[in-house]
């Protein structure tokens, strides 16, 4: 038998160090894992210090000892060549390996075993673990606020009408998908209004705002038999003349009163809370600020000097602000610039703030992918012809948006996880109604429960999107 | 056109709120400031009380804020350099942990993290009177953390024994560099640094006179049950609590920024200089890194403007930053609304200007200078 050298392991007694290495690691994570999972204490007769860092001292050694090069046996060589190249990366993979297996039973204790599911009751919670209870109890409030218990249908019928209504675009043949755009960007965001208008708010079925869009949409359908010599003079009156008709002369006031639906009771938006309510706001936040970023984008880049200059003004303002101040300039300082008997409601004044502030954002993040295309191309779309906005619309933005889509998604997830910050203005979303069912006396002292509940959903709602995002930039990417 | 537009906007909005400050009976002007405040706040690095004026709070809210976005710029770009490094390291364990905490903490919203470390993690530290000490002088306790005071004599001394040694470093790093440029020799300029850093203070302490000594808190009673620890500094949770959340947060930000920066160096800048014979560290301080902070500085510099203006949050947990006494408390006492709003407004917008115009300094100096 050669001499070994055991300063210096090599191939020569490959079998003598690995059995040697893999014990003395073995020993190690047993030692720990022991420890942790039934507290017992298989180096207790050693002095503290030593019992203490006697795992980390066994397992550093069996990995010196089994970090052969070339050794020939594959596993081996993968595991050197991922965990144990050197002896720093060797004792920072033990020291992860022994925190993981540290960490499993008290947080798996806390989760699961020695938590409480049962029940309706504080009583219920007496172990150690989580008091899942509490969250069971308070879901209700978690997801709709303070939205009456009885009319709660309402929100989950909106939310899955809008659901499947913005899944239309999977669904769409060949010949629609051309006016996909449209529907999305025009004609969806007025359904989602008209739903949360009439269903979760309870509005009156026929109010200025409806008059508006059937004046419109008729107008529109009648629009396509003008000759288009007049078009710009009917677009010009007859609107606005159907509009006048149908408020004053068509629907009077006995015919709105029978036209009212009974079933529906106004929940005015102070009520309105909870997760639903996060998803209301970002869904409109985000709706709106995509298009007054991309105005303000290409306002930035424009060539009169003072659009020029507003649109920089703009975004650098907001910009520079936290969103915590522009909240409290549109629940304090907002009001005081509008006419007295003008009022507009918290909610809306809510998502009017974040929708200007998160368009900065966008706007900066476009002018990126603005900037980011060659000259060539402003210039191949002019020598068509093409005019400022047929440019843009064929030609720049299509490949702008493309190249800025995952800038355009991290500021979304920003939009999204910004949401909690508009209890400045009263309003309790997720976590504002966290912070309230924490106060309630017979529910006391149960704040870990409910934040790692509420962190758990936007923790899915986030990554679910960030994900997506990527999947949505790896569809559209071409190669240039 | 357009002109004529904005003129009637804003024209529309000065009348209505003039209209509206009439009837509500308050009149504009910033004349509130110079005004007996009368109201107390919790925690202030200045001497302040009620009989201060609203500007003295004013200063308090604005040097909380500034304290705690340092404290949380210091911190994020320490964590934030680590975790990146270790994202691109070979080692599997360390790579997947770093990356675990990065999609973990960015994916919660700060604000549930301010609440869950204030109202859940940090509750659950003991009172005054069961804490242990750590290390036999600092104590963290459910009313904040304690540490000991540095209690100097002669500090002036020390501090210019600091000044000498940086200038003397700097003298050096000169020389050394020139030396090289040169002759080609080489001076190890870290060792002589630290050197320079350790000894000269040192040699303060033994001749110059300084002499440096701890107050240690003591925990005193003040009730049966209430307890509070007398002398050293105080930290009060809520400056802990925020601190914490908004450096763990936006060191997974600068995490990635760093990643990205040096995933931007291509493959051959390391090649080439590892072929021309300069070892692994030399390669990372003198190829990889000064090409790597280009690209790291632009967006590291947003998160710390980012992490500036969320520090606003301070007010959802009682933090007595800028927002809180001044757009909170101060606005309540006074009711004048447009003044304090856009003197809140402007001062973040000042800071996240000053921030960026400085980072824009320093990336213009390391940019590279074309020719």
């Amino acid at each position: 038998m050669p001499k070994i050298n055991f300063l210096k392991p090599d191939k020569s007694n490959l079998n003598t160090f690995l059995y040697l290495g893999s014990f003395l690691f073995f020993i190690g994570v047993l030692d720990v894992f022991l420890n942790s999972f039934f507290s017992l204490n298989l180096t207790g007769f050693l002095p503290g210090f030593l019992s203490y860092f006697l795992p980390l001292i066994l397992g550093f050694v069996g990995l010196y000892f089994i970090r052969i090069e070339l050794s020939g046996i594959k596993q081996l060589d993968q595991l050197n060549k991922h965990i144990n190249t050197n002896n720093f990366n060797a004792i920072l993979s033990l020291l992860i390996i022994f925190i993981i297996i540290k960490s499993i039973p008290p947080i798996l204790s806390w989760f699961f075993v020695d938590a409480s599911f049962a029940g309706d009751s504080k009583d219920v919670c007496t172990g150690t673990g989580a008091c899942w209870t509490y969250i069971k109890v308070w879901m209700r409030r978690f997801m709709y606020g303070m939205y009456p218990n009885g009319e709660q249908w309402r929100i989950n019928l909106s939310f899955i009408a809008l659901a499947l209504l913005g899944s239309v675009g999977y669904f769409a043949t060949d010949k629609f998908k051309k006016y996909l755009t449209l529907y999305y960007v025009v004609i969806y965001p007025f359904i989602a209004f008209l739903f949360i208008f009439f269903f979760i708010s309870g509005g009156p079925v026929f109010f200025d705002f409806s008059y508006g869009i059937i004046a419109a949409i008729l107008s529109i359908i009648i629009g396509f038999f003008i000759p288009s010599k007049f078009k710009f003079y009917y677009f010009l009156i007859v609107p606005f003349t159907l509009y006048v008709l149908l408020k004053y002369f068509i629907f009077y006031e006995e015919l709105i009163e029978l036209g009212k639906l009974d079933g529906l009771n106004w929940v005015e938006t102070g009520a309105w809370g909870g997760l639903s309510l996060t998803f209301i706001i970002s869904f409109f936040c985000l709706i709106f600020c995509f298009p007054i970023g991309m105005a303000f984008a290409l306002g930035r880049r424009s060539g009169f000097p003072l659009i020029r200059y507003i649109s920089i003004g703009f975004i650098e303002f907001w910009r520079g602000v936290p969103l915590i101040t522009v909240l409290f300039m549109s629940a304090v300082m907002f009001p005081m610039f509008l006419p007295a008997d003008f009022f507009i409601d918290k909610l809306v004044r809510c998502i009017i703030a974040i929708s200007l502030f998160e368009a900065a954002y966008v706007a900066e993040v476009i002018r990126g992918g603005l900037q980011a295309l060659p000259r060539g191309q402003y210039e191949a779309a002019k020598s068509l012809g093409m005019g400022y906005w047929r440019m843009h619309i064929f030609v720049i933005l299509p490949q702008a948006l493309k190249l800025v889509i995952p800038g355009i998604a991290n500021t979304f997830l920003a939009l999204v996880k910004d949401t909690p910050l508009i209890f400045v203005v009263g309003l309790l979303e997720i976590v504002g109604m966290l912070n309230l069912a924490k106060t309630n006396p017979e529910w006391l002292g149960f704040a870990m429960e409910g934040y790692v509940f509420a962190a758990i959903i936007f923790w899915i709602i986030c990554y679910a999107m960030s994900k997506y995002s990527y999947n949505l930039e790896q569809k559209y990417k071409t190669d240039r | 056109m357009t002109v004529i537009a904005v003129v009637l906007v804003f024209g529309f909005f000065t009348y209505n709120a003039q209209v509206n400050m009439e009837n509500r009976g308050i009149d504009f002007g910033y004349g509130f400031l110079s005004q007996e405040s009368s109201f107390d706040v919790q925690f202030s690095l200045i001497e302040y009380d009620g009989s201060h004026s609203y500007f003295r709070a004013y200063l308090v809210g604005l040097l909380n804020t500034i304290l705690v976005s340092v404290i949380g710029i210091i911190i994020a770009t320490i964590l934030g350099v680590i975790v990146g490094i270790a994202r691109l390291s070979p080692n599997y364990l360390i790579n997947k942990f770093a990356a675990f905490y990065v999609e973990f903490f960015r994916n919660i919203p700060l604000l549930l993290q301010i609440f869950f470390w204030y109202f859940a993690a940090l509750r659950a530290l003991p009172l005054p009177q069961d804490a242990e000490a750590m290390f036999g002088i600092a104590f963290l306790t459910i009313k904040g953390l304690y540490v000991p005071a540095f209690i100097w004599q002669n500090f002036n001394i020390f501090f210019y024994s600091i000044v000498a040694a940086i200038i003397a470093i700097i003298v050096i790093r000169y020389q050394a560099k020139k030396l090289q440029e040169t002759q080609g020799k080489q001076t190890p300029v870290l060792l002589i640094s630290i050197g320079l850093i350790f000894i000269l203070p040192l040699i303060s302490f033994l001749i110059g006179g300084v002499r440096l000594s701890f107050e240690v808190p003591v925990l005193k009673q003040l009730a049966t049950t209430s307890f509070i620890y007398e002398g050293g500094v105080s930290l009060p949770p809520e400056l802990i609590a925020l601190a914490l959340s908004l450096s763990l947060y936006t060191a997974t930000f600068i995490a990635e920024c760093v990643r990205a920066g040096i995933q931007g160096i291509g493959k051959g800048q390391k090649e080439a200089a590892a072929s021309i014979g300069l070892t692994p560290n030399q390669v990372l301080k003198l190829v990889v890194m000064p090409q790597a902070l280009r690209i790291i500085i632009p967006p590291t510099t947003n998160q710390y403007l980012n992490l500036t203006k969320n520090s606003s949050l301070a007010a959802a947990i009682a933090y007595p930053d800028l927002v809180l006494v001044f757009a909170g408390t101060a606005l309540m006492q006074t009711g004048k609304a447009i003044e304090i709003v856009s003197i809140t407004m402007f001062t973040y917008l000042s800071l996240s200007i000053a921030i960026s115009l400085f980072m824009n300094w320093y990336n213009n100096k390391i940019a590279i200078q074309e020719k």
